[in-house]
């Protein structure tokens, strides 16, 4: 989808600002935000792909208004409302008031200890065979779905090489709709800046995405 | 409602919107079964403490030291920075990038914050920010300029969007006068920053 969160070539954010000697976090629901979404993660009542589709979905105004964890928590509350977890009601009151509708085990210290240590491997076994090698000559497709995908706009439409055969990968475009894990292979893809950025722009500047099959053509 | 996350009303007994927010997911999840209140001490202890951009370091200082090593990072990164133990929760698909006099490695998430946790720990707040997002794969000299770095003109710079589960090491050049030095020693070199590919690794002089 077309939303605030691909801003890739936007201007007028004004300059980086690093922050010296920088926490890990900056304040303690910060701290809690970011363990409560890692944690229920866990639980698998929704795919990460579409965790990050419901973020991108908020409201551009919103989205760019909201701190990095205020995001979480904004997106874990809709997801919550969305899978039936909680109500909005629950929500306000700040406690549950109804049992979960099913029961389950609950995320212990141990599962996320797991989770940390082993992650979640996305190489799939390959349906078919890989259309593109290293070399080859592909177009980002000029493609807006409305719903999730990771071919960034300023991508969109521009011609590029494969660099990197990196292997089959669930397809977050599906994945993040609920439509399956449907693997695709994916592909280094890179560009020339002054493909994607115009004449004017450095000449010694070349990006790279990762990009899979669907989003490319071959030229 | 409101969310203006530039003004924390922490004095007092005064609770920010988003303390009670992130308070009230907790209660929920935890009177509803789904989650163990130590299941999030854990986690924040992990990242807290325990994964850093230490990790990293450690990586780069063997490459540097390696060559061996450094050609095995090269080639497969997962598994040549699984063998020192890290690996795991964003670090399953791991890739170095070396940096040379002829090309200078940047990476972003232009999409949100994709960032390779398993050795470098959690993203700093820039990262994650709209200017370092939308600005990364567009004028990446100047944002580098923007953190003191000036690179020849004749230096490609070559930025990193991460858009998949791929994660991105940047292995930056081995400061010159450093012949002969212990892996420790070189992994304090190592900034955090030069690891992203917004900065470089320190000089000797540089150490306190």
């Amino acid at each position: 989808m077309n939303g605030a969160a691909d801003m890739g070539g936007m201007h007028g954010f004004g300059p980086v600002v690093p922050e010296a000697n920088e926490p890990v976090f900056h304040a303690d629901w910060e701290k809690k935000a970011f363990a409560v979404n890692l944690a229920i993660g866990v639980a698998n009542i929704w795919t990460l792909d579409a965790f990050r589709f419901a973020r991108e979905s908020l409201p551009p105004a919103q989205y760019l208004n909201l701190s990095y964890y205020g995001l979480w928590v904004v997106t874990t509350e809709n997801m919550l409302l969305d899978y039936g977890v909680a109500t909005a009601t629950e929500l306000n009151a700040g406690h549950a008031l109804a049992p979960a509708k099913k029961a389950q085990r609950a995320v212990t210290a141990a599962d996320v200890a797991n989770m940390v240590r082993c992650g979640s491997p996305y190489d799939r076994p390959a349906p078919a065979p890989a259309r593109f090698k290293a070399g080859d000559k592909v177009r980002a497709k000029n493609m807006h779905p409305p719903t999730h995908t990771r071919l960034p706009r300023y991508a969109r439409g521009h011609t590029g090489a494969i660099v990197r055969v990196v292997g089959c990968h669930v397809f977050p475009d599906s994945n993040a709709i609920n439509g399956g894990e449907d693997p695709h292979w994916l592909y280094t893809v890179r560009f020339d800046g002054r493909e994607l950025w115009g004449e004017d722009s450095d000449p010694a500047v070349k990006v790279c995405i990762e990009a899979w099959e669907p989003y490319l053509e071959p030229l | 409602m409101s969310h203006d996350h530039d003004h924390h009303h922490e004095h007092g007994s005064e609770l920010s919107e988003m303390q009670l927010r992130t308070r009230a997911l907790e209660t929920i999840l935890v009177e509803k079964g789904y989650i163990e209140p130590a299941a999030l001490d854990e986690l924040i202890e992990t990242y807290e403490k325990k994964i850093g951009p230490r990790n990293g370091a450690q990586v780069v200082a063997k490459a540097w030291a390696d060559p061996g090593f450094r050609q095995w990072l090269l080639e497969d990164g997962t598994a040549a920075i699984g063998s020192l133990g890290f690996g795991g929760r964003s670090g399953n698909h791991l890739v170095a990038l070396e940096n040379t006099p002829a090309v200078h490695n940047m990476v972003v998430c232009t999409l949100c914050s994709c960032y390779p946790w398993a050795v470098l720990g959690l993203p700093p707040l820039w990262y994650k920010s709209a200017p370092y997002r939308s600005r990364a794969v567009a004028d990446p000299r100047g944002v580098l300029r923007e953190f003191g770095v000036a690179l020849p003109k004749s230096t490609e710079i070559q930025v990193w969007d991460s858009t998949a589960e791929l994660r991105y090491l940047v292995v930056p050049m081995r400061p010159a006068g450093t012949e002969g030095w212990s892996e420790d020693k070189l992994a304090d070199l190592v900034t955090r920053d030069s690891m992203i590919g917004t900065g470089l690794a320190r000089r000797p002089e540089e150490l306190p």
